[in-house]
C-alpha cells in the first residue's frame, strides 16, 4: 500500500497556525493554541444494513447546523464529530474502508455506532453483506454483533433499526430484527437510543447527537420506547392544525378534501412526534398539511398490520370534550367597567 | 500474469456492492458485479391495500423514491381505471416533485458521490483567502482527522491546486443545493426522503399562488447553480481527465421508457413525455421504437429457485443464498435477448435520435467544446456530462411546467378500490428505466413487481454468460495501479448505481398479467 500523501499531522498544525496569523482576530496570544487544544475528537461508525439509505439522506437535509458544519466543524464547540465509516459518503471503498472501520473500532468503548436499517438474520443473515475477511463476506448481522459490543453507544437511527419497520413487515422474509432484539438476542448491554421514524428528521439526530456531546448519554431522556422524549414526547394528534375539525366532527371523505384526515386512516392519535411543530425540510411543509394521513411512521407498529390507510382507536383519555366553549374566568370588557 | 481486485463494499453508491475484477497483465479480463442486500418488499406487498405501494416502493430507496412512487401511482391509476382522469395539476405537480428531485439525485452524484474519485480534498490545507467553507476545510484539515476524506486510493489526482480548492468550495455548496431541491420539492411533496403527496389520481396537495413563488425562486436560485457552477465543474474536471472519454464504454446499448408526462392519455404507451423512450445502439445511433414484450429476465447466477427467462409479468421466484454459481441478489434483465444501458446517457441518446432540439443542442456543444466525436459519448465522462445536460434541461422545463398550474383547481381524481384489476408503469428515474406492475383481487394487492434502472445496469451474467453493462464497462480496462484501482470505481460510479433499488424485487406467484405494445 503506498504511503498516504497528505501532511502529518504536525506539519497541518504547523501550516495552519502559520496561515491563521494572517487573520487578526487570531493573533490573540494563545488563543490559537488554546482553540486548537481544546478539540475532542468524537468517532463514529456509521452501518447500514437492511435500509434504504433515506435516514442518510434525511440527516444531510439538516439545516442548522448544516452537515459541513455537523461533520467538518465543532458541532459543539470544543468537540468534533469524526466520521470514521459510513458507506454513502467515504472517499474509501474496499479494503481500504474496512481498515477504517477497523481501526475506530479498536478501543472498546472508544466510538459511536449508528446503526441504520433492520438486521436480517434468517440463513445466518446472508441476506446482507458488507466487506469480506478472508474471502468471505461478513453479514450485516455480524458486524451489528461485533461493533454493538464495543462500541460506548448506539444510536438506532430510522424505525427499522428502532423497530424493523418495513423490511421485517409480515412475513419478514429475511427475519430482520431491530437493535434491540439483537441485542437481547446476544446478551449484548451496550446502551441504545432509538431515534424512529421513516425516515427520522434530520433534527431528531442531530438534537439528540448534540444533547450527547453536552451532557452525555444520561442527559438523553427516553419514552418506553427508548425514543427522546424531547422529540417524541408528544402526540401528533394533540398539535396537528386540523385538529379543529375534529374536534368540530368535520372529516374528510377523500383526498383533497381540507378536513380531519382521521376517517381516511390518519395515525395522529396514536403518534408521538412533533412534526406539527417542527414540520418537514426547513418547516416548509408536512403529511397533514399537504394533505396526507400521517401513517404513524415513528410507532413500533409501523407499517401496521394489512394497510396504513386504517383507522385507529382513540383512548379515552384523548377524548374531546363536547363542542362548547369552556367555563372561562375572564369577563368580557364593557363601556361600564372602570379602568 | 493474473491478480484479482474485489472491492467490497463500493462506497459512493446507494446500498451494497460487491466487485471482483480478475487482470491478466493489468487488464480486467473478467469482472463481476454483485448485489449484496435482499428484503424482499414484494412479499411483503402481497395481501395489503392496494393504496399501501406508493408509500411502501419508496421506501426501496431514500435516494430516489420519488421514482418508485411515480411509476407506483401510474400503476395504481390503471388498475384502477383512472389513469385518464388525472387533472392537469395533478399531472404537473407529479412532474414538479419527481423534478425536484432529478435536480438534488443529478447534484448529489457528481459533488458527494463522484467527486472525491478525482478531486484532492487535502490541497485546501494552504489556502489564505476569506471563503468561509474553505476556511471551515482549512481548520478541519489542521486538526489532523481527515475521516471521511481518507484514506483513500492515492496517486491519480490531477487537478491544479486552484482548481482542487474551487471543487471543494463547491462540493460544500453543492450540500446546500441538493438540501434545497428536497425543500421545494417539499411545497407540494410535503415530506422528502418518502414524499406523502402522491397518490391514485393525483396529489394530494393543493396549488396555491404562494406556494408557485416559493417554488419558483427556489428553482431559479438551482437553476443558476446547475448553469453557473454544476455544469462547468464537470466540463473542467473532463478537460483535465479527458482519457476518461476513452474508458468504460459499456454494453453499447440503451434503453428509456420514457418520464415525466406532458399529457394524460390512459395508453401509457402513447403518452407524450418530456423524457423519450425508445432504444438505442452505439453502432449504428437509430432510434428503435421500444416493446416491451421483449423484456426477459435471467436468474443462473442470481441467489433465486426460479425459471430463467421470463417476462416480468409472469413466473414464481424464492430466495436461495447458497444457490451453487450464483454471485449476486440482482437478476439479469434482457431486452431482445442482449444487456442494455438505462440512465441520462441512454436518455439523451434516444432523444438525440428522436431530434429533440434542446438535447442534440446541448450535446452538440459539448462535443464541439472537447473536439470530440460522437463516441466520446459511450464513456465514463459521456455519462457525466448527459447528467448534467439533463438536470439542466429538467430544471428549465419545470418552470414553464409551474406556471401551468391553475389554484384552485383539482389536483387529485376520486377513485374506488376495484375488486380486481391490473396496472403497469412505465418511468425514468435519475438512475433510468423503472417499471412497476401491480395485479389486486379482492380489493388487496395479489401480485406486485418492479424492475428498477439498476437491474439492468448492475446485472450480472445472463444464462448465455453475457455479462452486465457495468461489468462490460469494466472489462478490458487498463488498471494502472491495482493497489489503487481509481479506473474500476470511477467506472462503476459513473452509472450512479442504487443497489437497494436493484434487489428489493422477485418475481410473484401468478399469472401473466397483461402485455402492451410500445409505439
Amino acid at each position: 500500500m503506498p504511503k498516504q500523501s497528505f501532511l502529518s499531522r504536525r506539519d497541518f498544525l504547523k501550516l495552519s497556525a502559520t496561515s491563521m496569523t494572517a487573520v487578526s482576530l487570531l493573533q490573540i496570544p494563545g488563543f490559537v493554541k488554546q482553540l486548537q487544544a481544546a478539540v475532542a475528537e468524537v468517532p463514529v461508525i456509521w452501518i447500514q444494513t437492511g435500509s434504504c439509505t433515506g435516514c442518510v439522506v434525511s440527516v444531510i437535509n439538516t439545516v442548522s447546523p448544516t452537515i459541513q458544519e455537523v461533520l467538518l466543524a465543532q458541532v459543539i464547540p470544543g468537540k468534533h464529530i469524526s466520521l470514521k465509516y459510513n458507506q454513502t459518503v467515504m472517499a474509501a471503498s474496499g479494503d481500504l474502508a474496512m481498515q477504517a472501520m477497523e481501526k475506530a473500532a479498536e478501543k472498546k468503548g472508544g466510538f459511536v455506532l449508528i446503526a441504520e436499517g433492520a438486521f436480517s438474520t434468517k440463513d445466518d443473515g446472508l441476506y446482507c453483506q458488507i466487506g469480506e475477511k478472508d474471502g468471505k463476506g461478513i453479514t450485516g448481522l455480524e458486524h451489528l454483533i461485533h461493533l454493538g459490543s464495543n462500541a460506548m453507544a448506539v444510536i438506532a437511527l430510522g424505525t427499522c433499526a428502532c423497530f424493523g419497520g418495513i423490511p421485517a413487515a409480515s412475513p419478514n422474509p429475511t427475519g430482520c430484527k431491530s437493535v434491540n432484539q439483537v441485542f437481547a438476542d446476544k446478551g449484548i448491554k451496550t446502551p441504545v437510543i432509538n431515534i424512529a421514524g421513516c425516515p427520522p428528521h434530520p433534527d431528531w439526530f442531530v438534537g439528540t447527537v448534540a444533547t450527547i456531546l453536552i451532557g452525555g448519554l444520561s442527559a438523553v431522556k427516553v419514552d418506553a420506547h427508548g425514543r427522546p422524549l424531547a422529540f417524541f414526547g408528544s402526540l401528533m394528534h394533540d398539535n396537528c392544525e386540523r385538529r379543529g375539525h375534529f374536534d368540530a366532527g368535520r372529516f374528510a371523505k377523500k383526498f383533497s378534501e381540507p378536513y380531519c384526515l382521521y376517517e381516511l386512516g390518519c395515525k395522529g392519535p396514536v403518534t408521538h412526534a412533533d412534526c406539527p411543530a417542527r414540520r418537514w425540510n426547513n418547516h416548509t411543509n408536512w403529511c397533514i398539511g399537504c394533505g396526507h394521513p400521517c401513517i404513524g411512521c415513528v410507532e413500533p407498529e409501523f407499517p401496521y398490520d394489512k394497510t396504513l390507510y386504517g383507522v385507529v382507536p382513540i383512548e379515552d383519555k384523548d377524548k374531546t370534550p363536547p363542542a362548547t366553549y369552556p367555563a372561562v374566568e375572564a369577563k368580557l370588557a364593557s363601556p361600564s367597567v372602570k379602568g | 500474469m493474473s491478480t484479482k481486485i474485489v472491492i467490497d463494499p463500493v462506497s459512493r453508491i446507494e446500498g451494497h456492492l460487491k466487485i471482483e475484477a480478475v487482470l491478466e497483465n493489468g487488464t480486467v479480463k473478467e469482472a463481476r458485479s454483485s448485489g449484496m442486500l435482499f428484503r424482499g418488499l414484494e412479499i411483503i406487498l402481497r395481501g395489503r391495500d392496494p393504496r399501501d405501494a406508493q408509500r411502501f416502493v419508496q421506501r426501496i430507496c431514500g435516494v430516489c423514491p420519488t421514482a418508485h412512487a411515480s411509476a407506483s401511482s401510474l400503476a395504481l391509476d390503471a388498475a384502477f381505471g383512472i389513469a385518464g382522469n388525472i387533472p392537469p395539476n395533478g399531472r404537473i405537480i407529479r412532474n414538479l416533485i419527481q423534478g425536484s428531485n432529478y435536480i438534488q439525485s443529478h447534484i448529489l452524484h457528481f459533488y458527494h458521490l463522484t467527486a472525491l474519485d478525482y478531486v484532492d480534498v487535502t490541497a485546501v490545507a494552504g489556502y489564505k483567502g476569506t471563503d468561509q467553507s474553505l476556511n471551515m476545510v482549512k481548520s478541519f484539515i489542521s486538526r489532523g482527522e481527515l475521516a471521511p476524506f481518507v484514506p483513500r486510493y492515492e496517486g491519480d489526482y490531477r487537478l491544479s491546486t486552484e482548481l482542487n480548492r474551487a471543487a471543494v468550495a463547491h462540493y460544500v455548496e453543492a450540500l446546500n443545493k441538493r438540501r434545497q431541491a428536497h425543500e421545494m420539492l417539499c411545497i407540494f411533496g410535503g415530506h422528502m426522503p418518502h414524499n406523502m403527496a402522491m397518490v391514485p389520481g393525483g396529489v394530494t396537495e393543493q396549488v396555491s399562488v404562494d406556494k408557485i413563488a416559493n417554488f419558483y425562486w427556489k428553482l431559479q436560485d438551482l437553476r443558476y447553480f446547475i448553469d453557473n457552477v454544476y455544469i462547468p465543474d464537470v466540463l473542467a474536471v473532463a478537460e483535465v481527465y479527458s482519457d476518461y472519454f476513452g474508458i468504460g464504454a459499456g454494453c453499447g446499448e440503451y434503453l428509456s421508457y420514457g418520464g415525466l408526462d406532458l399529457d394524460s392519455n390512459p395508453d401509457l404507451t402513447k403518452r407524450n413525455r418530456f423524457l423519450m423512450q425508445g432504444t438505442i445502439s452505439a453502432s449504428d445511433l437509430t432510434y428503435q421504437p421500444l416493446d416491451p414484450t421483449k423484456i426477459r429476465e435471467d436468474v443462473k447466477y442470481s441467489w433465486f429457485e426460479s425459471p430463467s427467462g421470463l417476462h416480468p409479468s409472469k413466473g414464481q421466484t424464492e430466495a436461495n443464498p447458497k444457490k451453487a454459481e450464483a454471485y449476486s441478489w440482482v437478476k439479469a434483465p434482457r431486452y431482445n435477448g442482449k444487456p442494455y444501458e438505462v440512465g441520462p446517457l441512454a436518455r439523451t441518446l434516444v432523444a438525440y435520435a428522436r431530434q429533440e432540439p434542446s438535447v442534440r443542442e446541448s450535446v452538440n456543444t459539448v462535443l464541439s467544446h472537447f473536439k470530440a466525436p460522437p463516441k466520446a459519448l459511450f464513456s465514463v465522462l459521456g455519462r457525466h456530462a448527459a447528467r448534467a445536460i439533463e438536470c439542466k434541461l429538467v430544471a428549465d422545463a419545470m418552470a414553464g411546467w409551474l406556471l401551468e398550474l391553475k389554484p384552485g383547481e383539482p389536483t387529485c381524481a376520486e377513485f374506488t378500490i376495484p375488486e380486481k384489476g391490473e396496472g403497469m408503469g412505465l418511468w425514468e428515474g435519475p438512475r433510468g428505466a423503472l417499471g412497476h406492475w401491480i395485479e389486486i383481487k379482492d380489493h388487496v394487492i395479489a401480485n406486485y413487481q418492479a424492475v428498477v434502472p439498476t437491474t439492468w445496469n448492475c446485472s450480472p451474467r445472463d444464462d448465455q454468460g453475457q455479462p452486465g453493462p457495468v461489468e462490460q464497462a469494466l472489462e478490458g480496462t487498463k488498471v494502472k495501479d491495482k493497489d489503487n484501482p481509481f479506473e474500476l470505481v470511477r467506472i462503476v460510479r459513473s452509472f450512479d448505481p442504487c443497489l437497494a433499488c436493484a434487489i428489493h424485487l422477485i418475481t410473484p406467484h401468478g399469472t401473466e398479467m397483461g402485455r402492451f405494445i410500445v409505439e
